[in-house]
C-alpha cells in the first residue's frame, strides 16, 4: 500500500494541475468574452494604462538600458575568438528586437505589474470589496479583470519598443564609447541588419505577454485566500506563474514565427 | 416579501445551513442572530446570490433569485458590510454613488455628486467628507459612508452585516439609531445579522435565532425575552452555562 502512495500522490498533482489549467483557460476565456460586450469602463481602462505602461518605463528602460550594454560587451569578446567583433551591432539589434525585449520587458512588468493586481485584487476579496461590487450590480470580472488584461495587452508592446530602443541606445553607448566603434557605422549596421518581421514579432510577443502577466495577477487576486496569508500567496503565484508562462509563451511564439 | 424555504449549503464536509425556514414580510425589520460560525454570513449572501445554495429556494416576492433578472433584482437591494467595503481606490462620494454613476440607474456626475452629499448628510457626515479616502476615516465614520452607500439608490430591501462590530457603544447606538430611522423612514425590508443584543431591541421587530445550520426560534422582538426556549435565552444573556456549548 505505501508503494501506491507516490503514485497517488502524484496523481492528485496531475489532477490538481490539470483542473488548475483548466479554471484558468475558462477565466481567460470569460475575459476575452467581456472584452467585447458593454458595458465598457474607459476610466477603467486608462487608469490601468498608466499604472501598467506609464510607470513600469523606468524599470523597463533601466533594464533594457544595461542589459543592451552588457549584450555589446558579450557578443564583442565572443566575437572576437573568431574576428567576428563588427556583428555587435546588428546582434545587438536583433537579439534586443527579438528576445530580450520583449522577454525582459514582460518579466519586469510581471515582477511589478501582476504582483500589485494580485495583491490589490486579493485584498479587495478579503475585505469584501468584490461582494460589494456584485451587490452594486457591477460584474467584478468585467469591472476589474477586462480594463487591467486590456491595458497590459496594449501597454506592455509599446513599453517593449522603448526598451527595444534604449536597449539598442545602451549597445550603442558601449559599443562607441568602450569599444571604440564608429557612431555612424555602428548605427548604419543596426538599421540595415534589422528587418520589419525582428521588430514586428517582438511587439506581438509583448502583446502576449502583457496578456499574461494581467490574467494571471487578475486570477489569482481573484482567487486569493483568506487573510494576509492568502493574499502573500496570491501575489507569490502571481509572480512565478506570469514568469513561467512567458517563458513558454516565448518557446512557442518563436517556434512559430521563426522556425517555418 | 422574503422566503427561505429549506435551504442548505455545505463547504466541503462542513455543512452551514441545515435547512433553513424564513419568512421576512415586507416593510418589517428581520434581525438574526446567533453564534459565531452558525452561517449568518452565509444565508444572507444566499439571498444575495453571492453564494448558492445547495438545496431548497429563496423566493423574493414570489419570485426564485435563481432565475430572477439578476440586475433588476440586484437593484432592488443596498447592503452594509461588516468592515464597510469601501472601494479605498476612490474618494467618498464616488463610493457612495457607485451605483449612481454606473449601469441602468447612470446619472450625471454632478447629479450623483449631489446625491451622493445629500445621503452623507442623512448619516450624519458633512461635505468635506465627500472628497476623502475611506483610509482617511474612522471605522464609526467608514461604516456611516457604507450606510450612505446601502440607502444611496433608495433600495426596497437593506441587508446589515454586523452593523455594530468594532465601534465603541456610543457610536453603535448613533448606527443603531441611523438603521431604525432609515428603515422607518424608507419604509424598506430590512435584514440585519448581529450578536449584539443592543442593536436588536433598537432595530428588530422580528427575530430569529441561527443555531446549527438552522432556524431555533423565530418571534417578535417583543416575545424574544419571554420566551422558553434555553437556547435563546442563554443567547441573549450572554451565559456561559446553558445548551448552546462554548469552545473554552
Amino acid at each position: 500500500m505505501s508503494l501506491l502512495r507516490p503514485v497517488a500522490a502524484l496523481g492528485r498533482a496531475t489532477l490538481g494541475a490539470l483542473a488548475s489549467i483548466g479554471r484558468i483557460a475558462l477565466f481567460a476565456g470569460a475575459v476575452i468574452g467581456h472584452l467585447f460586450r458593454p458595458p465598457f469602463y474607459p476610466r477603467e481602462v486608462l487608469h490601468a494604462l498608466m499604472q501598467i505602461g506609464w510607470f513600469s518605463l523606468p524599470v523597463v528602460g533601466m533594464t533594457a538600458l544595461f542589459t543592451g550594454g552588457a549584450l555589446a560587451l558579450q557578443i564583442y569578446s565572443g566575437g572576437a575568438r573568431f574576428s567576428a567583433e563588427a556583428v555587435v551591432p546588428s546582434i545587438v539589434a536583433i537579439g534586443m528586437v527579438r528576445e530580450l525585449g520583449p522577454v525582459l520587458g514582460g518579466l519586469m512588468v510581471a515582477a511589478r505589474v501582476a504582483s500589485s493586481i494580485a495583491a490589490e485584487i486579493g485584498t479587495m476579496k478579503v475585505t469584501e470589496q468584490i461582494d460589494a461590487l456584485v451587490t452594486l450590480s457591477t460584474n467584478p470580472l468585467k469591472y476589474l479583470a477586462v480594463p487591467r488584461v486590456l491595458a497590459a495587452t496594449l501597454a506592455v508592446p509599446v513599453l517593449v519598443a522603448v526598451g527595444d530602443a534604449i536597449g539598442i541606445a545602451g549597445g550603442w553607448l558601449v559599443g562607441v564609447y568602450r569599444l571604440d566603434f564608429n557612431s555612424t557605422t555602428y548605427l548604419k549596421n543596426t538599421v540595415d541588419f534589422l528587418e520589419f518581421w525582428d521588430v514586428g514579432s517582438g511587439l506581438v510577443k509583448g502583446a502576449a505577454f502583457g496578456f499574461i502577466v494581467a490574467l494571471m495577477g487578475c486570477y489569482h487576486g481573484m482567487n486569493s485566500g483568506r487573510g494576509a496569508q492568502g493574499v502573500g500567496r496570491a501575489t507569490k503565484t502571481a509572480v512565478v506563474s506570469a514568469s513561467v508562462l512567458i517563458f513558454a509563451a516565448n518557446y512557442l511564439l518563436t517556434e512559430i514565427f521563426f522556425t517555418s | 416579501m422574503i422566503e427561505l424555504v429549506g435551504v442548505h449549503k455545505s463547504f466541503g464536509s462542513n455543512e452551514v445551513l441545515r435547512g433553513i425556514d424564513l419568512r421576512v414580510e415586507s416593510g418589517t425589520s428581520m434581525v438574526i442572530i446567533g453564534g459565531s460560525g452558525t452561517g449568518k454570513s452565509v444565508l444572507l449572501k444566499c439571498v444575495l446570490g453571492l453564494v448558492h445554495p445547495d438545496r431548497g429556494r429563496i423566493l423574493l416576492d414570489n419570485e426564485d433569485v435563481e432565475t430572477a433578472e439578476r440586475d433588476a433584482f440586484l437593484a432592488r437591494f443596498g447592503m452594509l458590510f461588516q468592515g464597510g467595503a469601501l472601494f479605498d481606490s476612490m474618494p467618498v462620494w464616488e463610493n457612495v454613488a457607485f451605483r449612481l454613476l454606473r449601469g441602468a440607474t447612470k446619472r450625471p456626475k454632478d447629479e450623483a455628486r449631489a446625491i451622493a452629499i445629500d445621503k452623507l448628510r442623512r448619516v450624519g457626515l458633512g461635505p468635506q467628507v465627500a472628497d476623502q479616502f475611506p483610509a482617511e476615516l474612522s471605522g464609526g465614520m467608514q461604516k456611516r459612508v457604507s450606510l450612505a452607500r446601502a440607502i444611496a439608490a433608495d433600495p426596497e430591501i437593506i441587508f446589515f452585516d454586523e452593523p455594530t462590530t468594532g465601534l465603541d457603544p456610543i457610536m453603535s447606538g448613533v448606527i443603531n439609531d441611523l438603521i431604525r430611522e432609515i428603515v422607518t423612514e424608507m419604509g424598506a425590508t430590512a435584514m440585519t445579522i448581529t450578536h449584539d443584543m443592543t442593536s436588536v431591541r433598537a432595530i428588530a421587530d422580528n427575530v430569529a435565532m441561527l443555531h446549527r445550520g438552522k432556524i431555533r426560534w423565530c418571534g417578535p422582538v417583543s416575545e424574544m425575552d419571554a420566551t422558553l426556549d434555553p437556547y435563546v435565552q442563554q443567547f441573549i444573556h450572554g451565559r456561559a452555562e446553558g445548551p448552546i456549548e462554548a469552545l473554552r
